[in-house]
């Protein structure tokens, strides 16, 4: 018994985050409160398209970090502001850059990351077409034409 | 026996050419693994490149720490570069960052501005009677208005503003001597050089 209480308090110990060195501050205000169901409906489509900047790979609308829930507060008063989406956008990456979009715009800079997948992708296609065809070419005739080490 | 279908003599295996670039895409692979592994002990692996450099600063009106009845703004800051360091009593790397920022902010070379950010006054007062203040004025950002302005994500966090107020360079994460030499020196050197 005690043994298995070690191992507990061992496996808790191991699974407790390591501490960051870019640290948050404590804090756990009351949750938003939504005028309507519409409102509620946008602030949750524009804040999952939104990443968090402390733990970047979740979105604004998932993550619990102080700074998300302040980049909530943020993106509903803009809201209630009458700001577009794309205003409430542009605010966020005016102040964070482009990393809070998990679509960034198709730019200069953006290209590689939007068409990338897709060119790899034909790079891989062109080669296995090239390769098929000249197999075509090589291979011998289909009946009767197989005269060699496969007979036996 | 003539064997007729083997004119040319049919290319055995793949051709060169192939063979060449399979041989670059695993080169390139495997130097984009080493790259990462490199990396990987690198604290500033995550960090996000910010977003204001060679921006102007955010507008700011905050009161000081020491006497809320004083307030600062951004603009009775400009005409001479300053180091704005991003901090809280809650943040433990703030408190190892403090010795070096302390170092640093002995030099005189340019002011040193506290932004103590979601803090409570009192925890923040007794911190400082602790471990020291090397700040020229720590400004008060209790409900954290202006961090996001900033695009500030944690603490801490250390921006070089220059004299017309625009951000020139900025670190995330609690600085070290090395970095203090390497990034922020050569940075406020050029900083000056500008004025």
């Amino acid at each position: 018994m005690i043994r298995f209480a070690r191992a507990l308090l061992l496996g808790l110990a191991l699974a407790l985050p390591v501490a960051g060195v870019h640290a948050q501050p404590a804090g756990n205000p009351a949750p938003l409160q939504f005028a309507d169901a519409a409102e509620e409906a946008r602030f949750h489509a524009l804040t999952s398209e939104l990443r968090c900047v402390m733990c970047q790979n979740q979105s604004l609308a998932d993550s619990n970090a102080q700074i998300a829930q302040d980049m909530r507060r943020e993106v509903l008063a803009l809201m209630r502001q009458g700001r577009t989406d794309a205003e409430i956008k542009q605010f966020l990456v005016d102040r964070y850059g482009e990393f809070v979009l998990y679509r960034p715009e198709v730019g200069a800079h953006t290209w590689l990351l939007w068409f990338g997948p897709g060119l790899v992708l034909m790079l891989g296609a062109g080669v296995v077409w090239h390769v098929v065809r000249r197999r075509a070419r090589q291979a011998p005739p289909p009946a009767g034409g197989d005269d060699g080490e496969q007979e036996w | 026996m003539t064997t007729p279908n083997r004119e040319p003599a049919p290319q055995q295996g793949l051709p060169v050419v192939a063979v060449v670039i399979g041989a670059l895409f695993f080169v390139g692979l495997v130097g984009l693994m080493l790259y990462g592994v490199m990396r990987s002990g690198d604290a500033e692996r995550d960090v996000l490149p910010s977003a204001l450099i060679d921006r102007p600063a955010p507008e700011f009106t905050l009161p000081i720490l020491h006497d809320p009845s004083v307030q600062v703004g951004s603009a009775e800051l400009r005409g001479a570069p300053y180091l704005l360091n991003v901090w809280g009593s809650w943040c433990a790397a703030c408190r190892d960052e403090h010795p070096v920022l302390t170092k640093f902010a002995e030099t005189r070379r340019v002011r040193v501005v506290g932004y103590n950010w979601k803090d409570e006054p009192a925890d923040a007062l007794r911190w400082l009677e602790q471990f020291g203040n090397p700040f020229f004025v720590v400004l008060a950002d209790q409900e954290g208005r202006y961090a996001l302005d900033w695009g500030v994500a944690g603490a801490p966090e250390t921006f070089l503003v220059d004299g017309n107020g625009i951000v020139r360079w900025k670190h995330t994460g609690p600085l070290t001597e090395q970095i203090v030499a390497e990034r922020l020196l050569p940075a406020l050197e050029q900083v000056e050089r500008q004025q």
